[in-house]
């Protein structure tokens, strides 16, 4: 059963669409009992850090996300998703779920540059990792955000993007993999992201 | 490097489009959903659609056409033109937009762009703007003016002051329309774009005037635009998104070429 984590951060349908184009039904819960039966997680949202933690506790989901870590199946982060996987945001200055360790940062604006940070950017893939094979080089993802997540270790940087600095826009640690950029918004080179993972067993060395 | 986007409109009246497209293939060009799967196969970096329905079941007209076009693209889209409150965002929404424009609900009540921002983040709350070129008075410093009512009514509102406060309470992006550019395809409002652009921190999208890839070329640099909506030039054929960026590749501005 692949489970799409619903904790009130946005709009979760596109994701869910997104899937269907894949011929996959995505089961969106936010029972912590229905997490537990998971075979693969899809941890989406937007919103901000800090009401997003609230919720995840106040739902159990923050147990049921380190405990899906811990068994070993296949975690997909996007977007907010991608940022309280670390273990601090600077945004609402929130204590997060730390499945790595680092810290989401703001992103800062280098003008003329515009904050948040909207549209279509490249990703430069720094290592392989299964969940980002067959992408065609100037292919390009869509983003939307004002903080970016920063792992503490180099190793777990897939992949960079450039806005005024250059931002870890594609993380992985293990089992669990993340993106800042949307793939379920991007296009089918988006939906290529999607349908490695749905086939990824989770098995990747840091 | 971000990609400057290209954004066709749609103009929607009960459920069909107003302006169609002229092809050879197989598009239904009153169709919103084949339209949009049309110009989202074509390299449309997004899409906006204007709902211009008159009727009182015009939400449920609106919502269908959004959920069946969330159904066939997987690129963002915007929907504008009688969103009054949080229902009404919260609709269209949940049907798939993953953003809604507000413009005159927003002059009449500011709150609402606070409490959009509030429900759903300010990345869905997109401020359109109808701005008239207007002799620069204390009211109106700048010498742009707010207008609603598709440029008859003048709202006494300098349209620098209000983006600077739309983004205070919380928009996450403006679309700037010039009512003087709008319809005559003889290029953007370059002073505009450029003062209100300058002055956000967040980005805007060019409206109103295109009518050639100079057009865009133009906005999208001179104009300091970090979008362009284009209507007319690409619904009747005179131009195809591709074409427009290959122009504007070719003259180094970052466009989306491979999709």
């Amino acid at each position: 059963m692949i489970v799409i984590i619903d904790y009130q951060a946005g709009n979760l349908t596109s994701v869910v669409r997104s899937l269907k184009a894949l011929g996959v039904e995505g089961t969106v819960t936010q029972d912590p009992a229905v997490v537990a039966q998971a075979t693969r997680v899809i941890f989406p949202g937007v919103g901000a850090a800090g009401k997003a933690m609230a919720t995840l506790k106040k739902l159990g989901l923050d147990q049921a996300l380190r405990q899906s870590f811990g068994r070993g199946i296949p975690i997909l982060g996007i977007c907010l998703g991608a940022q309280i996987i670390l273990e601090h945001s600077e945004e609402n200055d929130a204590a997060c779920l730390g499945l790595m360790p680092g810290r989401t940062r703001a992103l800062p604006r280098v003008e003329p540059l515009k904050i948040p940070h909207m549209g279509w950017n490249r990703v430069r893939f720094l290592q392989y990792h299964p969940v980002f094979k067959g992408l065609p080089e100037g292919a390009e993802y869509y983003f939307v955000h004002s903080y970016y997540p920063a792992p503490a270790e180099t190793t777990m940087v897939l992949g960079v993007t450039d806005h005024g600095i250059e931002f870890p826009s594609a993380i992985g640690r293990r089992n669990l993999v993340a993106t800042q950029f949307h793939p379920e918004k991007s296009g089918r080179f988006g939906l290529q992201i999607l349908e490695n993972f749905l086939a990824w067993d989770g098995s990747h060395a840091e | 490097m971000l990609s400057k986007r290209i954004i066709p409109c749609l103009d929607v009246r009960d459920g069909r489009t107003t302006k169609g497209i002229k092809f050879k293939n197989n598009v239904d060009i009153g169709d919103p959903v084949a339209m949009a799967r049309f110009y989202y196969e074509a390299g449309a970096d997004e899409l906006v659609f204007y709902d211009i329905t008159a009727s009182s079941d015009r939400r449920n007209i609106m919502i269908d056409v959004v959920r069946r076009v969330a159904a066939e693209i997987l690129i963002p889209f915007s929907v504008g033109g009688g969103i009054r409150n949080l229902n009404d965002m919260r609709d269209v929404l949940l049907a798939g937009a993953e953003k809604v424009s507000v413009n005159s609900a927003a002059i009449q009540n500011p709150g609402l762009i606070t409490a959009g921002a509030q429900a759903f983040g300010s990345q869905c709350i997109v401020l359109g703007m109808d701005v008239k070129r207007v002799a620069p008075s204390s009211t109106i410093p700048s010498g742009y003016e707010m207008v609603i009512h598709g440029g008859r009514t003048p709202m006494g509102i300098d349209a620098l002051w209000w983006a600077q406060e739309a983004v205070r309470l919380g928009a996450g992006e403006i679309c700037l329309n010039s009512i003087d550019a709008d319809g005559t395809q003889a290029g953007y409002e370059l002073t505009l774009t450029r003062m209100i652009s300058e002055a956000v921190p967040i980005p805007v999208i060019a409206s109103g005037g295109a009518g050639a890839p100079e057009h865009l070329h133009q906005v999208l640099t001179e104009g300091r635009a970090d979008a362009a909506l284009i209507a007319s030039m690409v619904h009747y054929g005179t131009y195809t998104i591709k074409g427009i960026k290959d122009y504007l590749a070719q003259r180094d501005i970052p466009v989306r070429l491979v999709w």
